[in-house]
């Protein structure tokens, strides 16, 4: 302010870019990408080791080098240091995405044919169990492993959801003062240490519990897998919405008090209300979490090869130990072209692979299940969540 | 409707846990009036005021002690229930707080809806209509009822809590600092709205603006602090025309002149 006019302030910052620092258009970055792929795949080439996978990762090294040396040369340091980091925070998300997309690639590629050629109709992997297949038969399904799998995890919702969410409304709008706080902070600990739980760990526990009550030592029942799921579930839902509930901010809570609604109701109108989308979304990956749990369900449900509709009543099949059992049983024994039933039978067509590929289908069948879970979740979110248009 | 009677307050300590936060407070508050509190920040007139509605003891720890007397019935009693206090004195707070989930008609027919009572439907368009009407905001949101009430500007939503407050037909409206977020313009609105509600309601309002309550008051009361960590008092209490122009004590002529502390 008190500078006076007649002397002129140093060095002022210039506001356009230095005539040596221009930003060039980013198809220069393509022609740097494209040297980078052209010397690897000759340096590898010499060196006999040319691959796909080794071309792009050289590829990709020496792109970090010619496109930064080109930058430096042409736009400046800063924004060839700029150059750098963005290639380099690409390459981190290619890495990160790579497992993602390869994983979901092998399984669509390799599970869905075998869900869509099922014998002897379409889909009939979806519809049929394992009943009376044997040896290397192209036949089966996973209808009753889908089912068991289904049924254990609505059980295991039913035991974890409302038991995850009263600990969450406890802590949050409960254990406040006084002792309530301390046990608040005794159920936090525990919730903490049951996180971390192996959850073959909990299969034992769901197993050592219902044989210390049955007469029956070898008993296997639906219910069991459910409560050794719920095990490992209630953790991650109290987690889960005890933070969602946190959001809710106070006033809303005291706005609510203010007309003369009970803490109750405020709780169940208000709170549980504003935070249901968030409740939602948790509950899911809660739910994602112990759908494709095997360990615990080896232990407690067994396997059995048709469907079984009755939780409290023998083993029942799941998706994760069938592709568990199936995977096992590895290639099969074709002696002709065909297999048949000795008790029924029944004659169908024999593959070594078909082990295999019910493993993938059922590996499939699993995460189109679990998408579907989280489709529900998103549209539920989608209508309940609080809307701020005009 | 029976002719409305006077809060008194008597000996009124308030407490955050062994913190004594204001301490004895004994006051008239005038029915179908404004009586506004001033003071500088953390003297305790927020914590006072919400004390009449018994909203103070909702934060952990938090309790008073001394008789709050509303028609009649002291509100401290053991066997009166804190809710129903609460439908008898409503409360506008100083960040407009709509329910984010509900629609405008909603939000005004929170205080219904939200004790599961049941309402028909023509009387809850009437009620609706009344509230908002009251609350000086009809005109702005009769098209758009089904609408958001979060999609409301700053002061309309305040309007919108003070239409949702009056829905529930309290006798007493408390107001804690109800304009600090708006401006000017919404700010009139609300200090107009003061004075249609107070032919029908006891208000209490605590403001850090002394225009604001030299603008709305016919009352106002001085609360001031010694120091940090020591309870907060009520100087003094008078005809808001005395409080600014001749106050009895030296510490609100301090305060109202600008030359505190």
């Amino acid at each position: 302010m008190s500078t006076p006019t007649d002397t002129p302030v140093k060095n002022p910052p210039a506001l356009h870019r230095p005539r040596d620092e221009r930003r060039l258009p980013w198809y220069h970055l393509v022609f740097t990408g494209l040297a980078g792929l052209l010397v690897a795949v000759a340096v590898l080439a010499v060196a006999g080791a040319l691959s796909i996978a080794s071309a792009i990762l050289l590829g990709f090294v020496l792109h970090l080098l010619f496109g930064w040396a080109y930058s430096l040369v042409r736009e400046g340091p800063r924004w060839a240091t700029d150059r750098l980091m963005t290639l380099l925070v690409i390459g981190a998300f290619a890495i990160a995405m790579f497992p993602l997309v390869s994983l979901l690639w092998s399984v669509i590629a390799r599970g869905m044919t075998r869900v869509l050629a099922a014998k002897p109709t379409t889909l009939a992997f979806w519809t049929t169990d394992m009943s009376g297949i044997i040896g290397g038969a192209d036949a089966g399904g996973v209808a009753h492993a889908i089912v068991g799998t289904l049924l254990i995890t609505l059980w295991a919702s039913l035991i974890s959801i409302p038991v995850g969410l009263f600990t969450a409304i406890f802590l949050v709008e409960y254990a406040d003062q006084g002792w309530k706080r301390t046990l608040g902070k005794g159920v936090t600990f525990l919730v903490d240490v049951m996180t971390g739980i192996p959850s073959i760990v909990a299969g034992l526990f769901g197993l050592a519990l219902f044989i210390a009550f049955m007469p029956d030592q070898s008993v296997r029942m639906g219910i069991m897998g459910a409560v050794a799921l719920s095990l490992l579930m209630i953790p991650t839902v109290v987690r889960n919405s005890e933070e969602m509930l946190r959001l809710v901010p106070t006033d809303l809570r005291e706005a609510a008090y203010a007309l003369g609604v009970p803490k109750w109701l405020t709780i169940v109108k208000v709170v549980l209300r504003t935070a249901i989308a968030g409740l939602t979304t948790g509950i899911t990956l809660a739910i994602a979490r112990v759908i494709g749990e095997t360990a615990p369900l080896l232990l407690t449900v067994g396997m059995v090869t048709s469907v079984n509709w009755n939780m409290f009543d023998g083993r029942m099949a799941t998706l994760p130990t069938f592709i568990n059992q199936q995977y096992r049983n590895g290639n099969a024994n074709c002696m002709s072209d065909t297999v048949t039933n000795p008790v029924n039978q029944e004659v169908y067509a024999c593959s070594i692979s078909t082990n295999i590929d019910r493993a993938w289908a059922a590996a499939f069948t699993l995460i189109v299940i679990v998408m579907v879970l989280n489709i529900i979740a998103r549209l539920i979110s989608h209508y309940f969540s609080p809307k701020l248009s005009r | 409707m029976a002719a409305p009677q006077p809060i008194n307050v008597e000996d009124l300590n308030i407490y955050y846990g062994d913190f004594l936060a204001v301490e004895g407070v004994d006051v008239q508050i005038r029915p179908r009036s404004v009586t506004a509190l001033i003071g500088p920040s953390g003297c305790g007139k927020s914590t006072f005021l919400r004390t009449l509605n018994r909203m103070h003891e909702v934060i952990p720890g938090a309790y008073a002690k001394g008789r709050v007397e509303i028609n009649g019935e002291d509100i401290y009693d053991p066997k009166i229930d804190p809710v129903n206090v609460r439908r008898r004195v409503g409360m506008v707070f100083q960040k407009a707080n709509p329910f984010p989930t509900m629609s405008i008609r909603d939000n005004v027919l929170a205080g219904v809806k939200l004790n599961n009572r049941r309402i028909s439907k023509s009387s809850a368009e009437e009620l609706v209509e009344r509230a908002l009407k009251g609350a000086n905001l009809w005109n702005e949101v009769k098209d758009r009822l089904d609408k958001p009430g979060m999609g409301l500007s700053g002061g309309q939503q305040q309007r919108l809590c003070i239409a949702r407050t009056i829905a529930v037909k309290p006798e007493v409206v408390l107001m804690d600092e109800p304009c600090s977020a708006l401006d000017p313009i919404s700010t009139l609105a609300i200090e107009d709205l003061i004075h249609e509600l107070k032919e029908d309601y006891t208000i209490v309002i605590v403001t850090h603006n002394m225009q604001q309550a030299s603008r709305v008051s016919d009352r106002t009361g001085f609360f001031n602090i010694a120091g940090t960590g020591k309870p907060g008092h009520l100087i003094e209490i008078d005809d808001t025309d005395t409080i600014f122009t001749n106050p009895s004590n030296k510490q609100t002529e301090d305060y109202i002149s600008g030359r505190f502390g």
